[in-house]
């Protein structure tokens, strides 16, 4: 175990993270500001990951793929938000559960009938080699150049947020919609540019994912337990939670993953270990998430109150 | 009552009458969803009439059938021993899961029921011992003794009809017992039960453990009807799949479970082997996105027929 | 009967309740007043329970409640009545009031047998009916009622779990005058057996009822005694009487 494989696995859990909170930062929003639970959020982390092959292969460049299928992604997450969505606000969260769920199997199947079951997108040339970041530890430049875009992100919408009169809007909306409202906001064009720019974000992690995971249909439900794990960590409405919450979750899932089975290793027999090790790295993430919970129910960032 | 009864003999006279016709399939179709249906009015329980949004059920139906799968494999073929211990683990697990989970509240409670099924669908994903992602494929079916193979479609419908029966009626009394009205009052205004002096978290957690229970039988019974257990039983989308039923059939109605694993255990059924030609001219491979019909059928449900099939069927009856 | 020292709560960098001392003596009509914003619900929320203190003492009927959640308050006989009507609008009147006969009486943990063959309950619950004067809508559906029957509802559900002191949050909130006049007549009907603290807008019927007044105002206790002295003293004229007695 030498201190280069950690450093390794921390950057990978860093990337991971730093990716969850790109989902992660759309759906803290969208319930912070709307109250809404919106499960078909990780479809469109699948639709930005197909379209940006559809587009990587139309345009024969990566990155006017993915700068393609960011705003196509959002456009169709606005245009979703407004012709169905928008009715769930008022609702229960039993139907919103339930309609985002049903939205997840329709999109799932207009995904395969469109493209079917899987896409391709392959790694950009120029970024697939590694990169030495010091003496014997080379890392791959893909993975630095998600971890890069990622604190940009993470920089930008803090700015956004803090500093700019739509983020205060945002964040206002978040603690207290009441007030928001009767502060005369034009709340529907709030909320479908906030879902908008939800599904952007959820674009940019599905499209930069791509090279690394496979694009495949039923690819955003996996992920959209992660995030929602991250949020209810964080605190709903939350974006520094999310960040905060996302990083945990990437760092200890991927370490967990990469040496709980060698650490357990030292301690049991390697027949105990190599059957417990997986398993109790799956369990890692849910069981931080009991623990933030029992002392701390709404979080460790609420928005409200 | 009449329409009950009427079902009920229906119920009764289905395998006889499939015997007899040399359908012998679909009296093992109609034992699944009736397991489906025990499963989904569990759920009812807790999300029709307890107002809890829990959408990790899955996890208890999943932990049954395990259990029991895991005893008939080790040898241990007595349902007598099997189903029971089925039942003692998923309530211990519902009892667990529910403690933390009832600590927090609306969106929080969903996810968090989400995330600790997600839990344990890794858990048993990862058991390499009992089949891993594979899954475990069982000998036999479970056995009852008494003079009763289960290996006989007939036999086993009944003995599934008669835990389906014994669990509607029991939540019919449940409902109307002082526990149910508190349960339906914590439902409606959870705040003002609190204020009326009733520790509201004890209910829900007993209700929480009793539904969870009941998910673990029917998740006993499926293991043995499928002599098949894999841990995709554990999945979320297993959970929102019972939840669909649930909404079908109808929400806090005391047949809402069997309407809804009914309706959706058919259509499917029907779609997949009954092929329409005009509509297989326009997608060759319709039967493949059933999902598709499913998604629809269910949003139209949400957005507009909120109170399922037998709201519809009341609501008629009292306009 | 109630007695509240260094009551106090902050939320963020407010203070709602700024070391409150209070008194309720067994068998009054205690009225809390003061502006909107005072503090007065936040105050009636620490003392049913709802609300956690973070400074002071509450002690009910010599016991130290300033730890108990608030259904266990209730359970010593300290029950409240909702400024926003908080009732079960998809029950009827009767199966609201039978519920909260219910909860006071014992365990909840039958599941077999049918609460519709408990008529002890249900007699209970007509008698609590006739106390607020709802004893000819027993079948109406809470949501179907009009505002003020529902108020009085409220009130019925707090005084259905037979409290030994009911805190009346704003129970004309919303009313007119003859309904107002109904709800004090209520009110009159209870006082012999129940232990009032009332928090109203409504001057008419704090004159009317109360033994002794206490009023807030920015979360501080400025006055507090019998009507007439409160009437007349100056720091409350100016807070908050004053424009309202001259007219």
């Amino acid at each position: 175990m030498s201190w280069i494989l950690i450093l390794e696995q921390s950057l990978n859990g860093l990337q991971f993270g730093l990716v969850l909170f790109l989902l992660a930062a759309g759906l803290t929003l969208v319930f912070g500001i709307m109250d809404m639970i919106n499960l078909a959020h990780g479809s469109l982390y699948m639709l930005g990951a197909f379209l940006a092959s559809t587009f990587v292969q139309l345009t024969g460049s990566f990155l006017a793929g993915v700068l393609l299928a960011i705003p196509a992604t959002a456009v169709l997450g606005m245009l979703l938000e407004v012709s169905i969505l928008r009715t769930l606000y008022t609702r229960d969260h039993l139907s919103q559960v339930l309609a985002t769920f049903a939205l997840i199997l329709i999109i799932n199947e207009l995904v395969r009938l469109v493209w079917g079951s899987d896409a391709a997108l392959p790694m950009p040339a120029a970024l697939s080699g590694p990169v030495e970041l010091l003496p014997g530890l080379r890392y791959p430049a893909y993975r630095l150049v998600i971890i890069g875009v990622g604190l940009a992100v993470a920089l930008i919408l803090y700015l956004l947020v803090t500093k700019t009169r739509v983020g205060m809007l945002v964040r206002a909306g978040a603690s207290n919609r009441e007030m928001a409202l009767a502060m005369g906001v034009d709340i529907k064009l709030l909320f479908t540019l906030v879902f908008g720019a939800g599904a952007a974000l959820c674009a940019l992690a599905g499209s930069m994912l791509a090279p690394l995971l496979a694009v495949q249909v039923g690819m955003g439900e996996n992920i959209l337990i992660l995030a929602f794990v991250v949020i209810v960590i964080g605190g709903i409405g939350s974006i520094r939670g999310a960040l905060v919450g996302a990083v945990l979750v990437g760092v200890v899932d991927t370490i967990g993953r990469a040496f709980l089975p060698i650490l357990l290793g030292a301690f049991f027999q390697p027949r105990v270990a190599s059957a417990a090790g997986p398993a109790l790295a799956s369990v890692m993430i849910y069981l931080i998430m009991a623990v933030v919970l029992y002392f701390r129910p709404q979080g460790l960032f609420p928005a409200r109150g | 009552m009449r329409k009950a009864l009427f079902t009920i003999l229906l119920l009764i006279a289905f395998p006889l009458a499939m015997q007899w016709l040399g359908y012998l399939f679909y009296v093992s179709f109609a034992s699944r969803v009736m397991i489906y249906a025990i499963a989904a009015t569990s759920l009812n329980l807790v999300l029709g009439y307890g107002g809890m949004l829990s959408f990790g059920h899955a996890a208890f139906v999943g932990a049954g059938a395990y259990v029991a799968s895991i005893l008939v494999a080790e040898g241990v073929a007595s349902a007598w021993i099997g189903w029971p211990a089925a039942v003692a683990a998923s309530a211990a697990l519902a009892w667990v899961i529910g403690a933390i989970s009832l600590r927090t509240r609306g969106v929080y409670f969903i996810m968090i029921t989400l995330a600790f099924a997600q839990m344990m669908f890794y858990l048993v994903n990862s058991m390499k011992a009992y089949g891993g992602d594979e899954g475990l494929t069982l000998p036999r079916r479970a056995e009852l003794g008494l003079g009763l193979d289960l290996g006989n479609e007939v036999v086993f419908y009944y003995v599934v009809l008669f835990v389906l029966l014994a669990a509607l009626y029991a939540l019919h009394r449940v409902v109307h017992s002082r526990f149910g009205r508190v349960l339906i009052a914590i439902r409606e205004n959870e705040a003002r039960v609190e204020a009326l002096g009733v520790p509201v978290y004890r209910y829900q957690l007993l209700c929480f453990v009793i539904a969870g229970a009941a998910g673990g039988l029917a998740g006993a019974l499926l293991a043995s009807h499928g002599k098949y257990v894999n841990p995709n039983v554990l999945h979320w989308l297993q959970s929102g799949t019972l939840m669909i039923m649930v909404i079908l059939g109808g929400v806090g109605h005391l047949w809402g479970g069997v309407i809804g694993a009914a309706v959706l255990l058919g259509l499917e059924h029907v779609i997949a082997d009954y092929p329409l030609p005009w509509l297989a001219q326009v997608a060759p491979n319709y039967p493949q996105h059933a999902s598709l019909g499913v998604g629809i059928v269910l949003l139209v449900i949400v957005l507009f027929a909120p109170q399922g099939i037998a709201g519809l069927v009341s609501r008629k009856r009292h306009a | 009967m109630l007695e509240l020292r260094n009551v106090t709560k902050r939320f963020g960098g407010v203070v709602a309740t700024d070391d409150v001392a209070l008194e309720v003596a067994q068998g009054e009509v205690h009225a809390l007043i003061g502006p909107n914003g005072a503090g007065k619900t936040t105050l009636i929320g620490q003392i049913s329970g709802s609300l956690r203190t973070d400074l002071g003492t509450i002690r009910f009927m010599e016991k130290e409640v300033t730890a108990l959640r608030q259904h266990e308050r209730v359970g010593l006989g300290l029950a409240r009545s909702y400024q926003i009507t908080s009732i079960f609008k998809r029950f009827t009147v009767l199966e609201n009031l039978a519920l909260a006969v219910q909860a006071r009486s014992g365990s909840s943990f039958s599941f077999w047998r049918p609460v519709a063959a408990e008529a002890a309950l249900f007699d209970e619950a007509r008698m609590v009916s006739r106390e607020i004067g709802l004893a000819g809508r027993l079948e109406v559906t809470a949501g179907n009622l009009a505002h003020g029957e529902q108020r009085a509802l409220e009130v019925g559900l707090a005084l259905a779990t037979r409290p030994r002191l009911v805190l009346l949050d704003e129970p004309m909130a919303g009313m007119g005058p003859e309904e107002s006049l109904r709800m004090i007549a209520l009110i009159e009907r209870i006082r012999s057996g129940v232990t009032v603290l009332l928090v109203e807008h409504d001057m008419d019927a704090v004159f009317r009822l109360a033994d002794r007044i206490t009023v807030l105002v920015n979360g501080r206790v400025i006055a507090t005694g019998r009507p007439e002295a409160i009437r007349a003293d100056p720091q409350v004229r100016r807070a908050y009487l004053g424009d309202e007695l001259a007219a």
